[in-house]
């Protein structure tokens, strides 16, 4: 398991000109791994693989239509995704094609707030929020 | 535009539809949306609908809704969403107050009275998508 910074660092370096993003992803995900230490007992670090497994679902506990993110972000991360209701686009969440992703804590906030409640019938962890954006800044 | 129905001759014209057909002309062109807070917070999940395209009683119901928007949860901090209904409302059109949906509106049922497979269609999915028919509606423009 590689440890989320590797990851931000990674993709920062990649993007170039996208380095001040990759900053402030890896700051948010300072944060959330800070948040997750205190939450979950054991944890070790932010995983990609999980994150995978979060996007992809199918989960139960939250709405039919939407039982994985990947219902309105689109099975393949670096394609624009669709909203399942109203249809409109949402671009890609993948950093690699959409370098802004994950920069602007409260936005990243309020949407795991609306979006998770829709797919999981909860709110994500900390662990669940840092991994869902480890797995991403790698796509 | 593929979908554009055939535009009703102005002498056979029903009288009983004149004036929603008056009210859709004058709604070709509506107010683009000149509120920041508006055009991030209510064009995330579709395309931030201008303030005329309902009546300020419909606004409030939707502002009053947020908790369970559609179904979605669409709640925004307090300061916010007055900030927003107070844009919304200043700014609001005609209709009917006791609607929530534009999409429900006379006029707006009687521009759009297509068969209903177009509806079911792949890229247009939603009476709500209004962008995939009128390219420019981000703009208030729904004359394309
Ligand atoms: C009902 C459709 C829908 C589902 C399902 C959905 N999302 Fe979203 N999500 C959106 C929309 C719309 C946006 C805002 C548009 C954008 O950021 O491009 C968004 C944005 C986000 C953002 C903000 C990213 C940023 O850079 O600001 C995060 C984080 C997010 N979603 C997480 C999730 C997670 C986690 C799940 C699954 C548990 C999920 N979403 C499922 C519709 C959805
Ligand atoms: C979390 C996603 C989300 C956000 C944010 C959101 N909406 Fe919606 N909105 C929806 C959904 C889903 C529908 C229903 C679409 C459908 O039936 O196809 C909808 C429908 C609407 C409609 C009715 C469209 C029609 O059919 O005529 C209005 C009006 C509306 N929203 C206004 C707003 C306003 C104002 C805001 C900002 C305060 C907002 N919405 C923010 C998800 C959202
Ligand atoms: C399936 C495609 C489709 C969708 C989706 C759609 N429209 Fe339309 N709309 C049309 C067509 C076709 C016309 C008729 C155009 C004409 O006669 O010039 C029309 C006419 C209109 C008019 C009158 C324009 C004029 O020239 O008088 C308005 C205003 C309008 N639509 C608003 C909306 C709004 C707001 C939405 C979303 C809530 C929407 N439409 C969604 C296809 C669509």
């Amino acid at each position: 398991m590689k440890l989320s910074l590797t990851f931000a660092a990674a993709a920062a370096l990649a993007a170039g000109s996208a380095f001040a993003a990759g900053g402030q992803r890896a700051a948010l995900l300072d944060t959330l791994a800070a948040q997750a230490a205190k939450e979950t007992p054991g944890f070790a670090g932010f995983s990609a693989e999980r994150g995978r497994a979060l996007y992809l679902g199918p989960h139960a506990g939250g709405k039919a239509e939407t039982n994985a993110c990947a219902a309105c972000h689109t099975q393949t991360p670096t394609a624009t995704g669709r909203h399942y209701k109203t249809g409109r686009d949402i671009p890609p969440m993948a950093v690699s094609a959409t370098p802004k992703r994950f920069t602007d804590p409260a936005e990243v906030e309020k949407r795991f707030e609306r979006d998770c409640p829709n797919v999981l019938g909860r709110a994500c962890t900390a662990q669940e929020k840092g991994d869902f954006i480890t797995y991403l800044s790698g796509q | 535009m593929s979908l554009r129905p055939v535009r009703l001759h102005i002498a056979t014209a029903v009288l009983l539809l004149a004036t929603a057909t008056a009210w859709a002309d004058e709604m070709e062109r509506v107010l683009p949306v000149a509120h920041a807070a508006t055009q991030k917070e209510c064009g995330e999940c579709h395309m931030a609908y201008q303030p005329g395209l309902l009546p300020a009683a419909s606004w409030n119901r939707v502002m009053d809704g947020l908790a369970d928007h559609f179904g979605d949860k669409a709640t925004l901090p307090d300061a916010v969403a007055a900030d927003i209904r107070a844009y919304l409302t200043r700014n609001a059109g005609r209709g009917d107050g006791r609607l929530l949906r534009i999409s429900e509106q006379r006029w707006w049922l009687h521009e759009h009275d297509f068969r209903a497979d177009v509806w079911r269609r792949k890229e247009v999915g939603s009476k709500a998508n209004c962008e995939a028919c009128h390219r420019l509606a981000g703009q208030g423009d729904y004359d394309h």
